[in-house]
């Protein structure tokens, strides 16, 4: 289908970006890979007044090191992420999770910084940026501000990028000592969304698990973090029934959505069995 | 004497061979022809405006907004084509008294279904076409709507079409009692011992073929060139003559290159009739392409049957008889074949099995939904899987092994031909041998084994195996019996063999490929009558102008109908050849034999003449033998005597984690006689294709709508069409018994993989959690709807009718344009 009229921008700098944006009018939409707006527009479900195009400002691409974390551009695409020896390293998560999006083609243009201002509850990076505190760099009119993983995630497809505002990169903290990782993703077909899935990262030390993060996608308007989970493993045994006791918390305080494929009940059962599933194999069982 | 030195080593015959497609470099790189690249001089767009509403009063139209919107020709409303639109033709009134609402290809004074065309813009461009949709005004008064067939065949139902006094279209009975087939099916139930009856539910399925469906008409003069995206060229323009009044021979239809249909695209569709209209009320060439949401929402379904089910059999497990009630859904109106699907379907409940009593009984019954039509396999998939989910229900019942009860009760390999309960007779086959090399392919034992394991293990993933031993009637087909039917066509085929000065070969035919590979194939088959190189013939087809008669390609019928035709054209070619080479060669026609393309004196060394050289001396036609007309071309039409009837074992194995619910095919082994092979490789493709269409049915596809006939499923990402990254490998293999009711042996294969997977994956889900409590899973069998069956039984229940995570929440379901609130999608969005 053809999608209604729009002016477009194509900016080369994250300057002329932000210009392209303050002067789009009412209805600006950021163009980070096309992969969830292009579709939107062409059903005519989302008319935006300017779409500014940010594939060609080169400065938004790439993953380098800073000190102690990893600096991932916003334009980065799906499968130069997983290319990425420094993500392979020291955000393997990432990588898994980003193994999951879509199909080849997607990943080929679709971004890692548009997916996560996307932020729809059923994208798989939200929740991994959230299980490893990942920090977004957010550029604005009056400068650049750092907003955590915790505060970015607003609502439903609503983060804290504002008005005028663009994302620009995202910090990944490195993780040291022994850590273990597991995207667990639950979908029908193979390029589909997830219906639920788990991000975790855990820490073991001495056969006990010392720390563990566990993400949750899917399980509500924003990805969540399951509390409960992680204090229910801090300090546990690395044992299939200590992962299995603590993994039963992990739909307290979810509010998941029901929809064609699954219902909340179904949803909460699942993040259940997920974590379970992501933690052991995180922790190495 | 010693013929040695006068022949060179005969080439191999190129039936059997498995040739690469010589169609297919431009198919896969699209360097060709589809209906929308075409670009005509000064040809206007079309945008067709749809209802949102599933069933309304139209009360008022207004498109002066769209008529003065930039780039737009002209808009017309249903009103404007009410004289001359005529309706959507329907050639299978399967009773007498069927009733056929009629249908208006733009809606007049109500709508009765979500996507209903309603207007039509016309513009210089695309784009200035869809920008104008919206621009149209249309005030609806809504009726109730009619979704639920048991509903609507219950007491005192609201009406899908308020003129009518109910929402049956008709009521097909078929009694082998009273057509003298069979016994008394009541009696033979009341002496039963063991009766099992079940209600199983084919979802409603959208072909989603590649290519969505696409117009052009050029109008010159008072004659019209239509090319479109459909499988029928033939079949288009008689109906487009009958109900246009445009005289049938001022219409040429061209179906150039058509990336697939699958049934979907066999079809009379209201866009081609508009289309036509609007190139003849204007003068002008115009195109419609419609979009992927348009078709899923307004090009034809498929499947959407209730089947109650009831099988009589003894202690022993002899079976006794067979009961079978439909409610098949039509939709909100009767098209092209519509309620010739679940009659296809009526004769094949039987399968491969010695019921001696049978009895079927069809409702056709309308609903404010899209109307349904033929869908790979049309009627025989619901029949095979009613059959091959019950004869292991009945297994179950009766403590015994599937494949046990079906062994005992089916027909052996000496029975054939048998004249079944149905009254069709089955041509041949040997269903042991089948299923013997099925159950190596699969590795039975091992998994058997590995079945009782995990259960004993209890482990969290089960695994179970399903069996669907089938066969099917296909190659449409006998015109005698499609008459007896009250289909109102013929089923024969044409061809025609022309000979080109140089010896090349033009072979046209009448089946109307739209992605078979009928050119490779039909190249084959000349080659080996001819005696001609592979590379000589060029096979023509989808135009009227070329090809002048011709019945399509639907129903498995191409190679076993079409293919025949070739065959036996490209035989009265070498007859008519033999007769010049007898008067060049100056012998006897009965001296002369006819060998890799050559005629040769028995005897007479050294003298012989190719079909080649013949063609250029027909050409010339200065030496041809007296009183002959100098072509040696030739046509020839087929219309068998009968179906042809494949039949296979097909088993899957399945794991289902029960956990999640989430089922995974751990193994498929199939093997399929489907008679004389032309091309392995394309019957391999052909089966392929079934089984992941087959397999889609099981799992992954289902069109859902909500509780105001929104189509909820109106994107891929919500109608799940499986990609290679969700299928297993195959197992394939063949027994080969072949058809006698065709000069080639073969019998259809275009539906097989489709109509006998769907059953086999069922069965193996059910077989793997059935100690668990699970007697029934609806299809598809999502995640969701298995874990329910094992931790809440039931069949798994209905899905959330509204709702999905596609587009990050936005609607999917409004591309005609608005939303209510009940139509809005769930969650908490």
């Amino acid at each position: 289908m053809i999608p209604a009229p729009f002016e477009y921008a194509r900016p080369t700098t994250v300057d002329e970006a932000l210009q392209a944006i303050a002067a789009g009018g009412e209805d600006v939409k950021v163009l980070a890979g096309g992969q969830s707006l292009i579709p939107v527009m062409r059903l005519r479900l989302a008319a935006p007044e300017t779409v500014v195009d940010l594939g060609r400002v080169a400065e938004l691409r790439g993953v380098r090191e800073d000190g102690d974390a990893l600096v991932i551009g916003a334009m980065t695409t799906h499968s130069d992420v997983l290319a990425d020896p420094l993500i392979q390293q020291h955000a393997p998560l990432i990588a898994q999770a980003t193994e999951t999006v879509a199909d080849r083609q997607v990943r080929h243009r679709g971004t890692f910084g548009g997916a996560l201002v996307h932020a729809d509850p059923a994208g798989d990076l939200p929740a991994v940026a959230l299980a490893l505190d990942a920090e977004f760099v957010i550029a604005g009119p009056e400068g650049r501000r750092t907003v955590p993983a915790r505060d970015f995630f607003v609502d439903y497809l609503t983060t804290a990028v504002g008005e005028g505002e663009l994302l620009v990169e995202v910090r990944v903290p490195k993780l040291d000592g022994q850590w273990g990782m597991r995207y667990e993703k639950f979908n029908r077909v193979a390029q589909a969304w997830s219906i639920v899935a788990v991000a975790a990262a855990v820490r073991r030390e001495n056969g006990h698990i010392a720390e563990a993060r566990v993400g949750l996608t899917n399980m509500g308007p924003t990805p969540l973090r399951a509390g409960a989970v992680e204090a229910a493993l801090s300090g546990a045994e690395a044992t299939p029934e200590a992962i299995a006791a603590a993994a039963a918390h992990a739909a307290e305080g979810t509010e998941p959505s029901s929809d064609l494929n699954a219902q909340a009940d179904y949803r909460q059962h699942l993040a259940t069995v997920l974590t379970r599933r992501a933690v052991t194999a995180a922790a190495g069982l | 004497m010693t013929a040695l030195e006068d022949r060179t080593e005969a080439p191999a015959p190129e039936v059997g061979k498995a040739r690469k497609r010589k169609e297919d470099a431009r198919l896969i790189t699209g360097r060709t022809t589809w209906t929308d690249n075409m670009v005509l001089p000064g040809m206007l767009h079309l945008a067709v405006v749809r209802s949102p509403v599933a069933h309304a009063k139209i009360t008022s139209v207004d498109v002066s907004a769209a008529a003065d919107a930039p780039g737009v020709v002209a808009v017309f409303t249903g009103r404007d084509f009410a004289e001359e639109q005529g309706s959507i033709p329907c050639a299978w009134p399967v009773t007498p008294d069927m009733v056929n609402p009629g249908h208006p290809s733009l809606a007049v004074e109500e709508v009765n279904h979500v996507g209903e065309a309603v207007a039509v813009i016309v513009a210089r461009s695309k784009a200035a076409a869809q920008d104008a949709v919206e621009l149209v005004d249309v005030d609806y008064d809504p009726l109730p709507v009619v979704l639920d067939m048991e509903e609507a065949v219950a007491e005192q139902p609201d009406l899908c079409h308020d003129h009518l006094s109910s929402n049956e279209s008709f009521r097909f009975v078929f009694d082998a009692g009273e057509a003298g087939t069979g016994q008394n099916t009541d009696e033979a139930f009341a002496n039963a011992e063991v009766v099992v009856s079940r209600r199983f539910v084919q979802q409603r399925l959208i072909p989603a073929f590649m290519e969505p469906r696409a117009a052009v008409v050029q109008p010159q003069g008072d004659n019209y060139t239509m090319w479109s995206s459909t499988q029928v060229p033939h079949i288009l323009r008689l109906m487009l003559a009958m109900i246009t009044g445009t005289p049938e021979h001022k219409l040429r239809v061209i179906a150039p290159d058509v990336g697939g249909g699958f049934g979907g695209k066999l079809q009379v569709t209201p866009e081609e009739v508009i289309t036509l209209l609007v190139a003849r009320r204007l003068g002008k060439p115009v195109k419609w392409t419609e979009t992927r949401s348009e078709s899923l929402m307004s090009a034809h379904h498929g499947r959407d049957q209730i089947q109650y089910v009831d099988v009589a059999a003894d202690r022993e497990g002899n079976i006794k008889g067979l009961k079978v009630h439909i409610l098949s859904d039509m939709g909100a109106y009767l098209r092209l074949v519509s309620p010739g699907v679940p009659v296809l379907g009526a004769f094949m409940y039987p399968g491969i099995y010695k019921f001696p009593a049978y009895r079927f009984d069809c409702q056709g019954v309308f609903t404010n939904k899209t109307p349904t039509d033929a869908y790979r396999g049309a009627g025989r998939p619901e029949a095979t899987f009613a059959i091959e989910r019950i004869m292991d229900e009945l297994a179950v019942e009766l403590g015994m092994d599937p494949l046990e009860l079906r062994r005992k009760n089916w027909i052996k390999a000496e029975e054939f031909p048998f004249t079944t309960v149905a009254g069709l007779e089955y041509d041949s086959g040997d269903y042991d041998a089948a299923t013997q090399q099925a159950l190596e392919l699969l590795g039975y034992d091992e998994l058997r084994e590995e079945q009782r394991r995990r259960r004993e293990s209890d482990d969290p993933v089960q695994l179970g195996i399903g069996f669907s031993t089938f066969t099917e009637m296909c190659g449409l087909a006998p015109s005698r019996v499609l008459g007896s039917l009250s289909y109102g066509a013929g089923g024969w085929e044409h061809a025609s063999i022309r000979m080109l000065p140089t010896g090349k070969v033009e072979v046209v035919t009448g089946s109307t490929p739209h992605g078979q590979g009928h050119e490779t194939a039909w190249s084959q088959l000349v080659a080996d009558e001819l005696g001609v190189p592979f590379e000589d013939v060029e096979v023509l087809h989808g135009d009227t102008g070329i090809s002048s008669r011709g019945l399509d390609t639907y129903g498995s019928r191409s190679l076993v109908v079409g293919g025949a035709a070739v065959v036996s054209a490209s035989q009265k070619v070498v007859a008519k050849a033999r007769k010049v080479a007898a008067h060049l060669l100056e012998a006897g026609e009965d001296d002369l034999q006819f060998e890799s393309g050559s005629f040769s004196v028995r005897g007479t060394p050294g003298t012989s003449i190719s079909i080649q050289e013949i063609a250029l001396a027909t050409f010339a036609a200065h030496n041809f033998p007296e009183g002959m007309e100098p072509s040696i071309d030739a046509d020839a039409t087929f219309d068998p005597v009968n179906f042809s009837f494949p039949h296979g074992t097909h088993i899957c194995a399945m794991e289902v984690d029960t956990e999640t619910g989430f089922v995974k095919i751990r193994k498929y082994a199939c093997v399929d006689d489907v008679g004389k092979i032309v091309n392995p490789l394309i019957v391999e493709g052909q089966v392929h294709g079934g089984l992941a269409q087959g397999i889609a049915q099981a799992l992954y596809e289902e069109a859902i709508y909500d509780a105001d006939g929104n189509l909820t499923t109106g994107t891929f990402v919500d109608y799940l069409v499986p990609s290679a990254a969700d299928l297993p490998h195959f197992d394939t293999g063949n027994t080969v018994h072949e058809a006698p009711g065709n000069p080639i042996g073969a019998k259809g294969v275009g539906e097989a993989g489709c109509i006998a997977s769907t059953p086999a994956v069922v069965n193996a889900a059910l077989d793997a959690v059935r100690h668990l409590g699970v007697t029934d899973i609806r299809m598809p069998l999502t995640p969701e709807r298995v874990w329910r069956a094992i931790h809440s039984g039931g069949d798994g229940g209905d899905r959330a009718t509204a709702g999905s995570n596609a587009y990050g929440g936005a609607q999917t379901e409004t591309t005609a344009g608005v939303s209510t609130e009940a139509s809005s999608l769930g969650g908490d969005r």
